[in-house]
């Protein structure tokens, strides 16, 4: 075959590390709904939320898809971009608290 | 036929490791992407590109449920279901998530398994896939007839904020469609495997090229990439 010598090392690793992973993204998902049934309000509500998002997040994208044993050109190409989104968020929070002040001024706080 | 033309030779060199790696990686006029096929790379920058569409999206929610001044409807209590008399919030949700996650999993063994050339696994945990990924679309049909019979339009519902259904609608349709179109093109991958496309050298019918097992990652990858959508879909719209 011309072409697999140019081409991709496969990505090969033991089952037992993605029933493993499987088991992971299950308990942390169970932990997630958790939050929401015994009703965690505040800031350890959203906290947990955002780490079991961010675990959760990270094995799949670690392990499931293998950037962990992918070249550090492809991971940095890949992940550092997201991580600019959180300028726009910044942006948008900003402009929205900025929006409501001018709804509440304006119309009062019903619509 | 003429051998295909190498653009990149053979690597005699061992390449450096760590930052250096990055930085010879990037530095010259070269394949960037050192071990990953074009098919592979071009499928991680079409996620990149959709990682900005969903992240405009939950931006957008997070605009609007901030910059209003109704309550937002509480997600626990309209996502809640009666289960045999017993009132459970968010269940279907969950259920739901796990579904999605089991279906990772499965496609993380298909993907193994079609390294090792076992045609049979690959096809069969591809199809469980499929499933799975339909069986989460369908219960997500439930949940919008469920919501549509309550009253929930895109412009308005009965429990607060008009902006939860349009962000509800656009976020969760928009990641059903990616889920549905995974389900078709694992369908189509899983024929090609189980018909042994990949060893006979059957060219396909789009492109009119040989396939290899590698499309079985490429499909893993896409499927991997809505569960992890919805990771966050479940994480800021279903549970803030």
């Amino acid at each position: 075959m011309a072409h697999t010598e140019t081409h991709a090392e496969q990505q090969q690793h033991p089952i037992k590390l993605y029933l493993l992973v499987w088991g992971l993204l299950f308990v942390l998902s169970f932990f997630s709904y958790l939050i929401d049934y015994f009703g965690l309000q505040g800031f350890l509500r959203w906290s947990l939320i955002l780490i079991f998002m961010m675990l959760k997040a990270g094995l799949i994208v670690a392990v499931f898809m293998h950037m962990a044993w992918e070249r550090l050109a492809l991971t940095y190409a890949i992940l550092l971009p997201p991580l600019l989104v959180l300028v726009f968020v910044a942006l948008m929070v900003s402009e929205s608290n900025y929006v409501l002040l001018t709804r509440l001024a304006f119309f009062g706080s019903s619509p | 036929m003429s051998a295909p033309l190498k653009t990149h030779p053979a690597e005699s060199l061992p390449r450096p490791a760590g930052m250096a790696g990055l930085a010879a990686d990037w530095a010259s006029d070269q394949q960037t992407f050192k071990k990953v096929s074009w098919g592979k790379a071009m499928m991680w920058i079409f996620l990149l590109s959709d990682t900005f569409v969903f992240g405009c999206f939950l931006l957008a929610y997070m605009v609007a449920r901030m910059s209003t001044t109704v309550p937002w409807p509480n997600p626990s209590e309209v996502f809640a279901l009666e289960i045999a008399g017993t009132h459970m919030p968010l269940i279907l949700i969950a259920i739901m998530t796990f579904v999605l996650i089991s279906s990772s999993g499965t496609m993380a063994m298909a993907v193994n398994y079609g390294y090792r050339r076992d045609r049979k696994m690959t096809a069969v945990l591809m199809l469980v896939t499929a499933l799975f990924g339909a069986t989460f679309v369908g219960m997500q049909a439930f949940e919008w007839s469920k919501l549509i019979a309550e009253g929930v339009r895109p412009w308005g519902n009965p429990w607060g904020a008009a902006q939860f259904g349009s962000s509800f609608f656009m976020i969760t349709g928009f990641h059903g469609t990616h889920v549905t179109f995974g389900v078709i093109f694992l369908l189509i991958i899983a024929r090609k495997v189980w018909r042994g496309d990949f060893e006979t050298e059957r060219r396909g019918f789009f492109t009119s090229r040989k396939g290899r097992y590698e499309i079985v990652e490429i499909t893993g990858l896409y499927w991997h990439f809505v569960d992890l959508v919805w990771v966050f879909i479940f994480a800021f719209f279903y549970l803030w």
